[in-house]
């Protein structure tokens, strides 16, 4: 039966976020946007505290943790699983702070990937580790299957040769989860990925990037240089399968769209709550009955966005739904992504116009959040990169007639 | 007349009241008139004898209503009508219809690709929905699938989501035939919802006979920054009864419906009356409008129309008709999304294979970008309307629901309707192809108040 109301048994997850987001992010937002670099050491205290919580059952996915396809067989019916739990209360956590959400110890993009890929002794082998995720490169953003990073099987090590950028966590993370290619002659078929342990000599963080926003995440630039690993680091199978392709690798990114459509969901929900709490105070009131063309321009804008950010965060929950369901949900997650993304901006945007010379200020949030919110539109796939997809799904053309 | 007021090219012709004519103005004004002249002869000789025909196709053509035929009073009034319970979901987030709600989307989709689809453009262009059209909408049970069991109708439960559904399948076919076959439905659905016994007991058998009566949800007025929740159109008590006055716009099937709900103000608060196409005072002029064009749109002039104290349909302090408000405009956004996906479902194969510059244009980023927003926007559309549908079904509240997909769905909607005539180009812009109709008719979306109902 047709329902689209927030799942009733992950209601208590949200509401158990958003109170952390509220009580544990917020009262520190403002600080480490300005101290850029300086590590949040609040966090470890929360981080220690979800450990607790997870071990009690109470809050799976309270962080950017895997968002597996579980292969056991599961009981008949529909699922609301850990993919909505995720976005659901990702969502809440980025209501709270962007930037410290990405900061979360052992929640990092590289948790998702091992969680996403990695095989049953390698999931137990890493159970615990903060993985940050190293994909780009100086000459590769959105091409990466372009990249040009090397992995060359030496006895029973992989010898990594290259430089990523953009790493998000990695000056802080505990491993990094790296994309390398075995043989750059046989194309995307042949990047896999390879968990390396801060420490591996070969290995080190060059520096980290100044920011327009999400300041309190730590962005960093990683060199290998003959950085020897364990060949069972490479996550998922060794195989060049030049059919499959790039699939294997593209596989976390249909996991993490969502999450990150969910960023961008909470962070302008942050906005609109506070701005129309501004409008409110002073006098404009948001009519849901009346049309649009008869109240106030503020009042009218605020209906466009909100109606956007509902849109947004729908399609967001249908791609995560159809994770736990099983569907293939590619098309859904970029869907989600690219809606969210831009909706994303313009209301955050849109909001500081509202709010005037309080929502530029620093003083408040407003300007923050619409600093904070610009990289949801760019990582983990541009909104080019996800309208490229939309587009070739819908159309049913191939990547090298649409390219 | 007054002549300065004539002499003035304001208020008419889509002129704005500030403008002015100067002296050549007028003699080109006079000139005009003249090479006219004819034809206001011929209008001139035609008595209002002759006009028995009613066309749907000419603005300002005014008629008398149908006659309806004898609704046989029954039931009590004071007694509430029957209601059918809310849905009620398991609090699990789901996207799947049930099995009967698939099975009657499977029977309508059906009808909307060979009925409704092949019809469209001569309904468009007659401003009329053929009859046989109509009745096969009779078939599949259009009209009483808000209607209870009980009453002869096939809802067991709240219909919202399954009206929604249907309503868009429909309008994938075609928005104005899908208006001119829910039409009489939305008439029926209100009786169900909100009708006291009494009003159930009258009317409800003839819509759920061989022979259903054209019925019309009449809530828009022709104004400027028009709100639904304050018409202008008044009732007052007068004896046992009602005195109605005003004129409505985007009145389905003016001229031949026998039963309207029109909304109205009582004691400043708008209320819903039942009033009957043979009520003394009615008149109902063609309204043919920019699209919908196959619902032939009229607008209903109401003058000291005297109806019973039983027209009152559900409560005077404005809740039913505001709940009416909202499920009416969740149909049009049903309508939307059907329409919409009509637009992606054309444009998808057109841009593969029209070839510019030695290769299909769908191989741009340009042209391939804009199909992917529209499959993006029409899904968000959709999810929208699904949550208020599914909401509204369950008997909770769902009036931001609502209003956030109309917001959605009239301006999203229209984006697509505007890129869908752009991606054919001038192809698009000619009658060979549907484009430029859905184009038309989904500019309704944000606009439409009443008319039809989940």
């Amino acid at each position: 039966m047709i329902n689209l109301d927030d799942p009733k048994k992950l209601r208590p997850l949200a509401s158990q976020a958003h109170q952390v987001a509220m009580n544990m992010l917020r009262p520190i937002s403002r600080k480490y946007d300005r101290a850029e670099h300086e590590y949040p050491q609040e966090l470890d205290m929360l981080a220690a505290m979800i450990d607790g919580l997870s071990e009690s059952g109470a809050s799976s996915g309270a962080g950017a943790s895997g968002v597996r396809r579980d292969e056991k067989e599961e009981k008949a019916g529909v699922k609301n699983g850990t993919n909505l739990a995720s976005v659901m209360s990702i969502q809440e956590m980025c209501w709270g702070d962007v930037g410290l959400l990405l900061s979360m110890p052992r929640q990092g993009l590289g948790n998702s990937a091992i969680a996403s890929v990695a095989d049953d002794e390698q999931l137990e082998r890493f159970d615990g580790v903060w993985a940050g995720m190293a994909i780009t490169e100086p000459g590769t953003g959105s091409d990466s299957a372009n990249i040009k990073t090397t992995a060359v099987l030496d006895g029973d090590e992989y010898v990594l040769n290259g430089e990523k950028i953009y790493v998000t966590a990695g000056g802080r993370a505990d491993h990094i989860v790296v994309w390398a290619t075995l043989d750059r002659d046989l194309g995307r078929a042949a990047i896999k990925s390879f968990v390396v342990p801060k420490g591996t000599p070969g290995m080190r963080v060059d520096r980290l990037e100044h920011k327009l926003g999400i300041r309190a995440s730590d962005t960093a630039t990683i060199i290998f240089e003959n950085c020897r690993v364990p060949k069972e680091n490479l996550l998922g199978s060794s195989e060049v399968d030049v059919k499959q392709g790039f699939a294997g690798a593209m596989a976390t990114f249909d996991n993490t769209r969502p999450l990150v459509a969910a960023m961008a969901i909470g962070c302008a929900k942050a906005s609109l709550d506070l701005t129309r709490d501004l409008l409110e105070q002073a006098g404009v009131v948001i009519d849901y009955d009346r049309p649009a063309v008869t109240q106030s321009a503020a009042a009218a804008k605020f209906l466009q966005m909100e109606a956007d950010w509902e849109g947004a965060r729908l399609l967001t929950l249908q791609a995560a739904w159809m994770a736990d369901n099983r569907e293939p949900n590619s098309l859904e997650a970029s869907m989600a992504k690219a809606k969210a993304g831009r909706v994303g901006s313009d209301i955050t945007l849109s909001c500081v116009e509202l709010a005037g010379s309080i929502g530029y200020s620093e003083a408040e949030l407003l300007e923050k959040w619409s600093r904070d919110s610009k990289i949801l539109d760019i990582f983990e796939g541009t909104q080019q990169i996800q309208q490229l997809i939309v587009a070739r799904r819908v159309l049913g053309l191939s990547s090298a007639e649409l390219k | 007349m007054d002549l300065t007021k004539s002499l003035r090219p304001g208020g008419k012709h889509g002129v704005s009241s500030q403008e002015s004519r100067d002296p050549i103005g007028l003699a080109v004004a006079a000139l005009n008139k003249l090479a006219q002249s004819d034809l206001i002869d011929r209008i001139g000789l035609r008595r209002p004898a002759e006009q028995a025909v009613f066309t749907a196709t000419r603005n300002g053509f005014k008629t008398a209503t149908a006659a309806s035929r004898t609704f046989a009073r029954a039931g009590s009034r004071a007694t509430p009508g029957v209601r059918v319970p809310a849905a009620a979901p398991k609090g699990v987030f789901d996207l799947t219809p049930t099995e009967d709600e698939q099975m009657l989307v499977d029977v309508v989709s059906e009808y909307a690709a060979e009925v409704l689809r092949p019809a469209a453009t001569e309904a468009d262009d007659a401003c009329a929905a053929p009859e046989p059209v109509l009745k096969a909408s009779l078939e599949i049970g259009l009209p009483i699938l808000g209607v209870p069991e009980s009453l002869g109708g096939i809802s067991e439960e709240r219909s919202a989501m399954a009206g929604t559904l249907v309503a868009e399948a429909l309008a994938k076919g075609d928005m104005g035939l899908a208006v001119a076959a829910l039409a009489p439905g939305a008439v029926a659905t209100a009786l169900g919802l909100w009708g006291s016994e009494e009003q159930q007991q009258t009317y409800l058998p003839a819509f759920a006979g061989d022979e259903v009566p054209a019925a019309a949800l009449a809530l828009t007025e022709p104004a400027v920054l028009f709100d639904v929740l304050s018409p202008s159109t008044t009732a007052r008590r007068s004896g046992e009864g009602f005195v109605l006055d005003g004129v409505k716009s985007a009145v389905v099937r003016g001229a031949e419906a026998e039963l309207f709900v029109v909304g109205a103000s009582l004691e400043g608060k708008p209320a819903l009356f039942l009033v009957e196409s043979s009520a003394d005072g009615l008149a109902v002029e063609a309204d043919p409008s920019m699209g919908v064009r196959a619902a032939s749109l009229t607008r209903l002039s109401l003058s000291g129309v005297s109806v019973p104290a039983g027209a009152l349909l559900g409560s005077a302090d404005g809740t039913t008709y505001t709940e009416c408000v909202r499920l009416s405009r969740l149909a049009w956004c049903a309508l939307a999304v059907g329409t919409g996906q009509a637009v992606l479902d054309y444009v998808t194969p057109y841009v593969k294979e029209r070839e510019a510059f030695g290769e299909p244009i769908a191989h741009r980023q340009s042209v391939a970008f804009m199909v992917a927003n529209i499959a993006i926007e029409l899904q968000a559309m959709r999810l929208l309307t699904y949550k208020a549908a599914a909401r509204a079904a369950a008997g909770k509240d769902f009036t931001r629901e609502v209003a956030l997909a109309r917001r959605s769905c009239s301006d999203r909607g229209m984006q697509i309707g505007l890129d869908g005539v752009q991606l054919l180009g001038g192809h698009g812009f000619v009658k060979e192809h549907p484009v430029e109709r859905w184009y038309r008719d989904l500019r309704a979306v944000g606009v439409m108040e009443g008319s039809v109902l989940v």
